[in-house]
């Protein structure tokens, strides 16, 4: 009876360590090819160089353009999702009834659970043929429809993180507020939003990190088009992309090209990883304040 | 308009934007379910969903893709769900609370944020390449099983901290051993909500295409797999093929794969929601 137990602990111990086997994984995948392609490329020209071509016959291994097209896709989506998700946490805590709470937001989590390639293709042949009566000039691949849709998709993340946090504030403050004549808007703004910061900028940074690792939407939507630029109505290329370009492609084993995809993984993953435990560090700085 | 009828009516303005941003979600989604329900439904039929793909839109169907699919959904189940329940019990009901479990915790919140295509990067190397598994069914469930073993994790541990600290004690009591108890009372009294996080996790693993395109799953592949080691596709990797490329034929194609899809995701979703709240009614410790 013993053995069999501390048998059985055993083994559930090894399933819960296997998580950290997982880490240490994907971080010995992402150093071990990416060092020998640093041996190749120094680090100084992959991060200072204009141009990411390592595709064409004048190979040039510029981390930047990628950078910057991701970076443009997750501030287009931030730009959405922010002032929604926002603006729903407190008109949910604040003016709706319970019941049209308790309506709307699981309503809103089903826009959580569609699949990303879906929404790619809602970006490319709904939303892009839609701002293009707008917009003349407006590539058939851009930034900007990849990046709004990403953002459609991330609103039931900021809305239900941040009013989790709203309704964590203790109702006395509330009641204080009310209690001086304030409205609910005022309320809202001077009182609710400023004592919930921390668990609204904590779902902010998760959205980033989020955004900052959609694939789908932009490798359909936004284009295969490196390309250093703010400019959201061209084409360009985010670093996941460019990922599920090469993988797509034939390209050979132990190439330098194959291993470039290493390289954009792992500097996906360094920034991911660095939102992912900013927005832990504040969690545990900041949330204790009321307890 | 004295100041406070000006701050009554800024308050009513924002009651209408916070009306606006709410429905604004979901009036973009109905448009776009409806958009594509208009595009994809006149490709679905009997033929569509037994034909193998095709050069030509007309006579291209899912048969592979839905069968992948399903293929996939089994063997991540039977990788995940033994490993992430058993993590879930020792963390909850073994794990002592030393700087182990609490790195253990860090981790895994940091492994739930990881992208997916990360995992992708990590199944090639690890699957693909060192264990030789090359683009088979079962690389592509191993990558899987890994992203959702985090959410399996979180919610097991979740479900598990719902069951009284009574029920262990009474178990205890009649002298059966920690297992025991676990076995044959914490599980299945927590088994509602560990069923409902499976689920969840499943919901999510049907719909990702990024880490299975990156282990190297096809978008063609002119049979349906039989075992475990044969190569694949899956529906988002057909969808994906069928909207990159530029004939009207095939974006209804994937328009019509897409209805498939979201028919199995929305399911997934739907007996998720149902056992949560049976679950939620019938248990009141």
């Amino acid at each position: 009876m013993r053995v069999s137990e501390k048998i059985i602990e055993g083994l559930l111990w090894l399933s819960a360590v296997i998580t950290i086997l997982i880490t240490i994984g994907i971080i010995w995948v992402l150093l071990s090819e990416s060092i020998s392609f640093f041996q190749v490329v120094s680090l100084s020209e992959f991060l200072t160089e204009k141009e990411w071509t390592p595709l064409f016959a004048d190979k040039k291994f510029g981390i930047m353009p990628l950078v910057a097209g991701t970076l443009l896709t997750t501030a287009v989506a931030i730009a959405v999702a922010l002032p929604i998700g926002l603006t729903i946490a407190i008109y949910l805590n604040e003016y709706a009834h319970a019941r049209m709470k308790q309506i709307v937001k699981p309503l809103l989590e089903v826009l959580a659970t569609i699949p990303t390639v879906v929404y790619g293709f809602f970006a490319l042949t709904v939303v892009t043929p839609f701002l293009q009566q707008f917009i003349p000039g407006m590539a058939g691949f851009n930034a900007l429809s990849a990046g709004i849709v990403m953002g459609i998709m991330i609103i039931p993340m900021i809305s239900s993180l941040s009013e989790d946090a709203i309704s964590a504030v203790p109702r006395s403050l509330r009641e204080a507020a009310y209690g001086m004549g304030s409205t609910r808007l005022q309320t809202s703004f001077g009182v609710m939003v400023p004592a919930a910061s921390s668990g609204i900028v904590v779902s902010v940074i998760l959205a980033i990190s989020r955004a900052v690792g959609e694939t789908m939407i932009v490798a359909i939507a936004a284009g295969q088009q490196p390309r250093l630029t703010l400019n959201p109505l061209v084409p360009i290329e985010t670093i996941t992309t460019y990922i599920v370009q090469v993988s797509m492609g034939d390209v050979p084993r132990d190439s330098l090209e194959y291993k470039t995809i290493f390289a954009a993984g792992i500097t996906l993953f360094v920034f991911t990883f660095a939102l992912n435990n900013l927005s832990f560090w504040i969690k545990k700085k900041y949330q204790e304040k009321y307890d | 308009m004295t100041n406070s009828e000006k701050n009554r009516l800024k308050d009513k303005a924002f009651q209408v934007f916070g009306i606006f941003c709410t429905f604004i979600g979901l009036v973009v989604l109905a448009i776009f379910l409806f958009d594509i329900v208009i595009e994809g439904v006149k490709r679905i039929d009997w033929d569509f969903l037994t034909s193998l793909p095709s050069r030509r839109a007309s006579r291209a169907g899912i048969l592979t893709a839905w069968v992948g699919t399903l293929w996939i959904l089994v063997l991540t189940t039977l990788i995940a769900f033994p490993l992430g329940v058993a993590a879930g019990v020792y963390l909850e009901e073994y794990g002592k609370k030393n700087r182990l479990s609490s790195f253990l915790e860090i981790n895994i919140a940091n492994l739930a944020g990881v992208p997916s295509i990360i995992y992708g990067l990590l199944g090639l190397e690890i699957f693909v390449r060192q264990m030789r598994l090359g683009g088979s069914l079962l690389a592509g469930a191993l990558t899987l099983s890994l992203l959702i073993l985090p959410i399996i994790i979180v919610t097991t541990r979740e479900a598990i901290k719902s069951v009284p600290r009574s029920i262990r004690d009474g178990s205890f009591a009649l002298g059966a051993s920690k297992w025991q108890t676990v076995w044959f009372q914490v599980l299945p009294a927590s088994f509602g909500g560990i069923l409902t996080g499976i689920i969840l996790a499943l919901s999510r693993a049907v719909g990702e295409a990024a880490p299975l395109i990156v282990i190297g799953a096809l978008a063609y592949v002119p049979f349906t797999p039989s075992s475990p080691m044969d190569e694949f596709t899956v529906l988002p990797i057909q969808i994906f093929n069928w909207t990159s490329r530029p004939q009207e034929a095939f974006l209804n194609n994937a328009a019509a794969a897409i209805i498939v899809l979201l028919i199995i995701t929305f399911m997934l979703n739907g007996i998720a929601v149902y056992l949560r709240n049976r679950q939620q009614r019938k248990i009141k410790w």
